[in-house]
């Protein structure tokens, strides 16, 4: 395993424009703020967040679909090295071969008037990855079977399946054309929570055969905390904290992230009322707050924060935090 | 019994698995099968649609002032029987009748039926002349000329061997009303046809335009779109049809007619395109296909286009059947398709006088077909349309 | 006898596919001030129970003819399923029992402002006039925490974020001062944080108004938070009922102690994912005999597929539908 970061952002700023307007410029909603992280390769790394934390657009922006308004995100992979935001369209070709999405709703992303086998060798043959027909049924076969969707099903049409099935339908288009790295946009949220843990499984069995880098995005600390290597937590378009899964979760440094662990409904009917309020509601990523973002609602929060945006620091090892009030 | 019990298990498998196969259109004709009112109203529809392909060989006269009966002006249906007094016949017969002055009535015309003169029908008479590929277009301009006749026939369906037939009467001119009526629901079928497939070729451009690019060229075309629906229809058409030089032929008349029902139907499919095209614009596997680089193209004929290939289809049945009420209604008012020229309008047009409601009844009669026919093709409409509900294929 | 008694309820609907049994034969009671939580996957047949105790269903459903759904009111008692004209239905929907939902934005009607809807069910329901309506109304969007209420009295819904929507909704719920409260997903489109607030409020009015809940979720966490006592449901029937405490515990249905596996834990990290195998059938092939043998990892080969399990005391108050709480040796309290 190289040193090398597979997908390396910097100072990333991903803007917006609300609405149109006739004269001029329309006013900008910055959904990534200043972000900077390294995934490395043939891991599983986690990016949380609530609503308007910029989450989902991060990883879209790192395969091209959200506009890059300023800051890099490079690939690395072996010889080839691509600048994301600034790529020929030669270039973007081949990295779409190289990095790819799952989408979040299985019953939308599948177009239900197309069986399933041409739903899986649809990438294939839009990227020119194969002469024949024969060549992609064989694709389409293999990457079946690692997800393990029977022959049948190729034949059968999305509406014959279940919710589950149908995001292993997915999973097995978006992987038919070998990429490296996979961004998966809150993959299992949609699922029954029995059947989650049966996708979670593959997903990491999948990483596992065909040494692939996951970005994990959701919502679900739980689930998070059980799939990625590392985790990175979002509020309102910046990162506040990111470190190796287990620091993270057993060692949290940052207010936010405190917070949200200790918001997350446990099963022992014994820690009632033991929970860490957060007072206020998530401010609108329209008008952010001056400072750290995370002021306003900041238990901790000290005249400073409100005037000087924090640094983003390594605070030990692996485990980087953004806060004042943080050593 | 274990071999019955198998029989069914695999049955019940099979239908599963046909299912789980069926494409889209399978299933959408399947859901319409099992709707009672639109299958009847599809034979139905059928049924109307053949009678006026065929309705050369199945009138007995022509319809235009050519195969008139002198001699039967304003002369009542003549319904053939198989029995009277004087006894029974295998082959349906109706009365000769005769036409003499009679001082009673001014010396006008007067027609006695002579029940002791049966005159039998005759299958597969010889008569007039038609032609299934008969063009002879005279339009504006000797270039547009066209003058092909091909598939020629001359045998009708039925006949008389002395005198004259009409099984809906005559009108005052002696037109046999049967066989205006057949023509009349084929000139109408080819007009509604003619101005939806003009409406739909606008609609598909512009709204297709309009949904998929978006930004201010959606906004443009929308309020082109909007500025022409707002125009009250009928009033537009009395407008254009106005413009109509009288001496243009049949021909020219029925192509201008139906381009103008295109030109003020346009509006409103082009909207619905433009619907279907921005709600599946924005589904994720269309940003799927796009992240794998797909250009537009494919975009458009894998994706889209299959998508509402099967809506678009029933929008354009729901609008058909306002294209040809439009016509007739236009013709009724003496716009359009009027006499001499056999539409449904123009037949409706004779009866809106009293004389007619007190004497002549069986005018009527096409406009219980034009009833029927309006029916028929919205109940279809409906049927398909219901077949077609995504909240009920897209199982969940 | 208790707030709510709920007996042999069947739920069924008549679709183009057949009938489809959504609740089969399922029971339950509810207590004054009790919360009981409604825990299952899709399927379950939660949201439909719910719907049924104020004949919310659609036109296509019918109930079966042992059912009954008794309501303990002021007045005496009635049979909610026994009711048949919408008149007769008004002093159960919004008068005795209240009901708020997942999505917010779809139960505020969007061209109404909230305070409008607040005071248009306070009139149909009390005999308050509709300037004791309005007062009545900011009030209770005082207490569920909303700032500047006679502000957002006349606001509309999409003014508001998801929070406060949801706090309105249990504002406007909670107005008409009903026995019961039902609440299907109340939490389950908000953020974790925002969850963790509206589960403590709906904890604090449960303390002042002395209500009963039903609380109906797929997340056992937040049963753990908020409910007294939880039935778990597949496939149409309650396979395991009992004190929060007990069954999450020790749960004593195979299907409960694998929905339980199949959970990431916060305090487990290393522990492997356990998913539950297969898929959840289809309502319109149920499983014959017990309906969860078809994925149980302990069913037991020809029985579990061919009868069904009755409901047996586990311990007091617990109770689990499966064969295999059925031992001759009883455990001893």
């Amino acid at each position: 395993m190289s040193n090398q970061p597979l997908v390396e952002v910097e100072n990333l700023n991903v803007d917006f424009p609300l609405g149109r307007s006739l004269l001029g410029k329309p006013p900008m909603l910055r959904a990534v703020n200043d972000v900077s992280l390294k995934i490395m390769p043939q891991t599983f790394f986690g990016l949380v967040g609530e609503s308007g934390s910029g989450k989902t657009t991060l990883g879209r922006a790192m395969l091209r679909a959200a506009p890059i308004t300023s800051g890099t995100i490079s690939f690395n992979h072996g010889n080839t090295k691509y600048d994301v935001g600034a790529m020929s369209k030669m270039e973007l070709k081949e990295y779409r071969k190289q990095a790819q999405l799952i989408f979040q709703d299985p019953y939308a992303a599948l177009n239900p008037r197309m069986t399933v086998r041409d739903i899986i060798a649809e990438p294939l043959e839009v990227m020119e990855l194969v002469q024949t027909r024969e060549e992609a049924d064989q694709k389409v076969r293999e990457i079946a079977s690692k997800c393990r969707l029977n022959l049948e099903h190729l034949r059968r049409f999305p509406h014959a399946f279940s919710g589950g099935q149908r995001q292993r339908i997915s999973i097995a288009r978006t992987l038919v054309c070998s990429p490296n790295f996979v961004v998966a946009d809150e993959s299992v949220a949609a699922l029954d929570v029995s059947i989650q843990a049966d996708i979670l499984n593959l997903l990491k069995s999948l990483q596992n055969n065909l040494g692939l880098t996951f970005l994990f995005i959701s919502h679900d600390l739980s689930v998070v905390a059980h799939i990625c290597d590392t985790v990175a937590v979002m509020y309102l378009g910046t990162i506040v904290e990111s470190a190796p899964t287990r620091s993270l979760f057993t060692q949290p440094k940052h207010p936010y992230t405190k917070a949200l662990l200790s918001a997350i409904p446990t099963l022992n009917p014994e820690d009632r009322g033991k929970a860490q309020k957060l007072e206020g509601e998530i401010p609108s990523p329209v008008n952010p707050p001056s400072g750290c973002r995370f002021h306003t609602r900041c238990p901790v929060a000290e005249d400073r924060c409100r005037k000087e945006v924090p640094q983003w620091r390594e605070s030990s090892p692996g485990h980087s935090v953004a806060c004042h009030l943080v050593g | 019994m274990g071999f019955f019990f198998n029989k069914n298990k695999k049955s019940d498998q099979q239908l599963k698995e046909a299912y789980f196969t069926a494409s889209q259109v399978e299933l959408i004709r399947s859901r319409f099968k099992s709707n009672k009112t639109a299958m009847v109203a599809g034979w139905i529809l059928t049924i109307l649609i053949l009678m006026g392909f065929f309705s050369e060989f199945l009138s007995p006269y022509q319809p235009t002032m050519a195969g008139r009966d002198k001699k039967y002006e304003n002369g009542p249906p003549q319904i053939p029987k198989f029995w009277d007094e004087n006894g029974f016949s295998f082959r349906p017969f109706i009365y000769g009748t005769k036409r003499e002055r009679s001082i009673k009535t001014n010396f006008r015309w007067v027609v006695t039926v002579d029940r002791e003169d049966r005159r039998y029908l005759r299958f597969f008479v010889d008569g007039w002349e038609y032609s299934y590929i008969d063009l002879e277009w005279d339009l504006p301009g000797e270039f547009f000329d066209v003058d092909v006749q091909a598939l020629t026939f001359n045998t009708h369906l039925f006949g008389v061997d002395k005198g004259g037939i009409h099984l809906f009467g005559t009108d005052k001119s002696g037109k046999d009303i049967y066989s205006r009526t057949l023509l009349a629901i084929f000139t109408s079928l080819k007009c509604g046809v003619l101005g939806v497939f003009i409406a739909f070729v606008l609609a598909l451009i512009i709204g297709g335009i309009s949904g998929y690019y978006g930004g201010w060229l959606d906004s443009f075309l929308q309020m082109v779109t909007d500025a022409i629906r707002t125009v009250p229809q009928v009033p537009l058409f009395m407008a254009l049809a106005a413009f109509l030089p009288q001496e243009w032929s049949a021909e020219a008349v029925f192509f201008v007619i139906a381009t103008i029902l295109g030109f003020i139907g346009w509006p409103t499919l082009a909207r619905r395109i433009r619907t279907h095209v921005l709600s599946e614009r924005s589904q994720d596997y269309i940003l799927a296909a796009q992240l794998c680089g797909a250009s537009s193209g494919h975009i458009i004929r894998r994706h889209l286009l299959p998508s509402f290939t099967s809506y678009i289809i029933i929008d354009l049945m729901i609008t058909f059947p306002y294209m040809v009420r439009l016509e007739t209604a236009l013709s009724f008012i003496g716009l359009g398709l009027i006499d001499p020229v056999s539409s449904l309008g123009s037949l409706m047009q004779n009866v809106s006088k009293a004389d007619v409601l007190l004497n002549y009844q069986w005018y009527f009669i096409p406009v219980l077909f034009f009833i029927t026919f309006i029916l028929a093709v919205v109940f279809v409409g409906d049927g398909l349309r219901d077949a077609a509900d995504p909240n009920m294929i897209k199982k969940k | 006898m208790s707030l709510l008694s709920v007996e042999n309820l069947e739920v069924l609907f008549n679709t183009d596919d057949g009938v489809i049994t959504a609740v089969d034969k399922i029971g339950f009671e509810l207590e004054e001030g009790e919360v009981l939580g409604l825990v299952g996957e899709s399927g379950s047949g939660k949201s439909v129970t719910a719907k049924s105790l104020m004949q919310l269903n659609p036109l296509n459903t019918f109930y079966g003819k042992n059912s009954s759904i008794r309501l303990k009111l002021g007045v005496g008692e009635l049979d909610v399923l026994r009711l048949k004209s919408s008149k007769e239905l008004v002093v159960v929907r919004g008068g005795a029992i209240s009901m708020i939902f997942q999505e917010p934005m779809a139960s505020f009607a969007p061209a109404i402002t909230i305070g409008s809807q607040m005071v248009e069910q306070l009139m149909i329901h009390t005999s308050l006039s509709r300037s004791a309506a309005q007062e009545l109304s900011i009030e209770m969007l005082q207490r569920v925490g909303i700032s500047e209420a006679d502000k957002r009295f006349h606001q509309y819904a999409f003014e508001l974020s998801g929070g406060m929507r949801q706090r309105a909704m249990i504002a406007m719920a909670l107005s008409t001062k009903p026995k019961i409260l039902i609440a299907d997903e109340p939490t389950t489109a908000l953020d974790v944080t925002i969850q963790a607030q509206v589960l403590d409020l709906m904890k604090d009015l449960i303390q002042e108004f002395g209500m009963a809940i039903l609380f109906i979720t797929h997340d056992l966490g937040v049963i753990a938070q908020v409910a007294d006592r939880v039935a778990v449901m597949y496939l149409g029937r309650i396979v395991e009922s009992g004190p929060v405490k007990q069954v999450l515990h020790s749960p004593a249905h195979p299907y409960t102690r694998s929905l339980l596996n199949s959970l990431p834990k916060l305090d487990a990290l290393d522990e492997p994912l356990t998913p539950i195998p297969g898929d959840i059938p289809s309502p319109l092939e149920r499983p014959p005999g017990c309906v969860f043998h078809s994925r149980c990892p302990e069913a037991i080969a020809g029985k579990c597929s061919s009868e069904i399990p009755i409901s047996v005391n586990v311990e007091p108050g617990h109770q689990s539908a499966c064969f295999l709480n059925e031992s001759p040796v009883e455990k001893t309290a």
